[in-house]
């Protein structure tokens, strides 16, 4: 049962105890003392016999000791982005792993691999590492160095070590069995109060994102009519005299406002959209986070419970439900102080995002 | 243009109420009437005011001055009426004429064209205008009296029909040319127009739905709470101001549109005088045609394949007496007919002297109208920028501060 030791990249082996653990998940992020650099670029296409898919060009630049080298340029495709997000969630369950893209897209008229999608994708794939880099503790994560350090071969037969399919099966067997409707037992108050939030939260950011696609929709629809507006008046100038300059330069103003317009478009598409739905996935995200402590609890729980039934048995369980109990605070703790690291982190991007939103705003009516 | 009548009459179209009466067929129908106010402008001494005068009008009223006056003075081009149906219609504004907003710029509209009849120096010294401004009952009975409908010629109502004038007058070609593409450029842009204020709608009435959700996202946050909260605020305050910048539209718009139906009657001008043309082409041709009969009848000759000429050597010649008796009526249309054709060349004459001192003034009206309208527009697109500046410098504030 590989569930009972805490496997992290610091003493793979050792359980720590819980008050070193606070110690390690107080720490904030400084941004000014980065010293991990990565970019997510130049798309390209191969095709094999039996499928065709993208790769992504991933450049790290670092000062870090524990890496042999100082710069690193791989090739990787979303699968390996796929294998590194599940690796991190396993190794920390009640920690807040960035959002990737979603497999694909199924509203909008978006094609699997047309260019936009692509870019978007790009743009999200560089974001998720970048977030792994700027997080305290998942930045030191060994699969994380092995994803930005090795050649595809040797990736690929890292991956095929470590815990196989049975036993990532049997985890997600384990949480459908133990999703308590309505909460689990002794649930501390401020995880009740996580989820309350999380629920009205993620309400919230959904129907924020629609509203940002259907005020994009909006716009380009100005736009579209805009373009047929403008001609009109130069037409129109052909037939006259007197007012032909006037009607002139009414249609290029015009004009000038749909570049202004466009902008504006372009500069939605590339701030507010990606933001937003990044934390739509976000929500989701957390949500499992919380249902993968309730998990981490019910087994404490469950234990507990057979413990209270089999009294004479009492000196067999009590070291298991210390490892538990360890556990359970561990887990807690770990999710308190990325929780409110991401509560941070979330009010930054929001108000930037706003601002710039604003900002946009202002700079397309100044236009 | 001193001596016209707005100069010294005030008059406003200040009202319209809703009535219900029965119509010719005594079946109930409901309409709105219009109250024109009239008011001597005296020289402002002492703060004497002279008393206003006034009467209620319906739009079918305004249609029959208008016929009566585009009939009676075809040379002129005759100020349009607003719109009998709403049309270039954005989906918030109403296409019902009994809508208050329509009849709200359609009284505007009523005023306007009392204002350029009234400042027009032929037009507002005729007297059927005069009494349609003061003379509450009988004024139908009066207009219908002048007969103007018999001088109406039914041909004109065919729009489309051409006829066909051997020497058009290049001037009036040129223009008509000019009507038709000043009908067609402005109705084009004013669709256009339409739809971009409905695409312009859309986009600031979504923005409103960020008041309500930031409302409700603020309930559950301790720091952003406040900024977000007023952020939302000032997105609704957003929302809410294109209902004003497209009302100033609107007006916009009926300014281009009073010049697209001015293009109707610059067209319409232009259609009479070719009718003129074209009756004077056809005398001119009856003229000739009878004087070569009449010369044909005098020296026996047969010039022409006539049907009459081959049933006469059929069935026998016709008796000198007969013949003479022929000749002289011939004579007499022919000497009919040069005085008419002289007439119809005079009144072409002058027709075209008059239209053209119309149609210059009627450019330099046009010219300078469209420039304002322009202008006006530019003004009004600079104050919704202003607004959306101080709407957006505020909602950054509020986000700065989440």
């Amino acid at each position: 049962d590989t569930s009972l030791a805490e496997v992290n990249s610091f003493s793979p082996s050792m359980p720590m105890s819980p008050s070193s653990m606070i110690n390690k998940y107080k720490f904030q992020d400084e941004p000014e003392l980065r010293d991990l650099f990565i970019t997510v670029d130049d798309p390209e296409s191969h095709i094999t016999a039996i499928e065709t898919f993208i790769t992504y060009r991933v450049i790290t630049k670092t000062s870090r000791g524990e890496f042999d080298s100082s710069e690193y340029e791989v090739r990787r495709r979303y699968q390996d982005f796929l294998w590194l997000k599940s690796k991190l969630e396993e190794a920390h369950p009640t920690l807040i792993i960035p959002p990737l893209p979603e497999k694909f897209i199924m509203k909008g008229m978006v094609e699997r691999f047309s260019d936009e999608f692509i870019e978007t994708r790009r743009k999200a794939l560089h974001k998720f590492l970048n977030r792994i880099a700027d997080h305290p503790t998942l930045t030191f994560n060994e699969d994380f160095k092995i994803f930005l350090t090795a050649q595809s071969w040797e990736l690929s037969s890292h991956k095929k070590q470590g815990p196989g399919l049975l036993s990532r099966m049997g985890q997600t067997v384990r949480a459908v069995a133990s999703s308590v409707r309505g909460g689990v037992k002794n649930r501390p108050e401020m995880f009740t109060e996580m989820n309350d939030y999380m629920e009205t939260f993620s309400q919230k950011i959904n129907v924020l994102d629609k509203i940002a696609h259907r005020i994009y929709k909006e716009e380009r629809e100005y736009f579209n009519e805009m373009k047929e507006y403008g001609p009109i008046h130069t037409l129109w100038s052909a037939s006259e005299e007197d007012i032909a300059d006037s009607l002139k330069g009414v249609a290029s103003c015009i004009d000038k406002c749909c570049k202004a317009t466009e902008k504006r478009m372009a500069g939605l598409s590339e701030n507010l959209l990606p933001i937003l739905h990044e934390y739509v996935l976000y929500s989701e995200i957390l949500m499992s986070v919380l249902k993968r402590r309730d998990q981490i609890q019910s087994e404490l729980n469950s234990r507990v419970d057979a413990l209270v039934n089999k009294k004479t048995e009492k000196y067999l369980f009590s070291e298991e439900i210390g490892k538990l109990e360890d556990k359970v605070e561990c887990a807690n703790n770990a999710l308190k102080a990325d929780w409110d690291r991401w509560k941070q982190n979330m009010q930054c991007d929001m108000r930037s995002t706003f601002t710039s939103v604003a900002e946009n705003n202002l700079r397309y009516y100044e236009e | 243009v001193e001596d016209c009548l707005a100069k010294k009459m005030e008059i406003t179209v200040s009202e319209a109420e809703k009535r219900t009466g029965r119509n010719a067929m005594n079946m109930q129908e409901t309409y709105t009437a219009y109250l024109i106010e009239t008011r001597a402008v005296e020289s402002q001494s002492e703060g004497q005011c002279a008393p206003v005068d006034s009467l209620w009008r319906r739009y079918s009223e305004f249609e029959l001055l208008r016929n009566y006056l585009s009939v009676t003075y075809p040379h002129i081009v005759v100020p349009p009426l607003p719109e009998k149906r709403a049309d270039f219609v954005w989906h918030k504004l109403s296409a019902d004429n009994m809508d208050p907003d329509f009849v709200e710029r359609r009284r505007i509209g009523l005023e306007n064209f009392l204002l350029r009849v009234a400042s027009h120096p032929v037009l507002c010294q005729d007297k059927i205008f005069y009494s349609f401004l003061t003379q509450e009952g009988g004024w139908k009975e009066m207009v219908n009296e002048t007969g103007f409908q018999l001088k109406a010629d039914s041909r004109l109502k065919a729009l489309n029909a051409t006829f066909r004038v051997k020497n058009p007058d290049k001037r009036f070609t040129e223009l008509k040319h000019y009507s038709d593409e000043l009908q067609s450029v402005i109705s084009h842009l004013l669709r256009v127009r339409a739809r971009v204020a409905d695409r312009l709608y859309g986009v600031y009435k979504v923005h409103g739905n960020y008041g309500r959700v930031f409302s409700e996202w603020s309930a559950i946050e301790k720091e952003m709470g406040d900024g977000l909260q007023s952020a939302g605020h000032h997105m609704d305050v957003y929302a809410a101001s294109i209902d004003d910048i497209l009302e100033e539209e609107e007006h916009y718009a009926d300014q281009l549109k009073e010049y697209l139906f001015y293009a109707e009657a610059l067209r319409a001008v232009c259609r009479k005088h070719e009718l003129m043309q074209y009756d004077l082409e056809m005398a001119a041709q009856d003229l000739t045609s009878k004087k070569q009969q009449c010369e044909e009848l005098a020296t026996g000759t047969v010039r022409t394949f006539s049907l009459k000429g081959m049933t006469s050597k059929l069935f026998g010649q016709e008796t000198p007496e007969q013949r003479e008796a022929k000749i002289k009526i011939l004579e007499e249309q022919i000497q009919e007919g040069e005085e008419q054709l002289k007439c119809k060349n005079l009144e072409g004459r002058d027709f075209v002297k008059s239209a053209w001192a119309d149609i210059e003034r009627f450019k330099e009206q046009k010219n300078h109208d469209l420039k304002e309208a322009l202008i006006s527009y530019a003004v009004m697109q600079i104050s919704m920028c202003k607004k959306g500046i101080q709407v957006w410098t505020n909602a950054k504030e509020c986000f700065s501060k989440m």
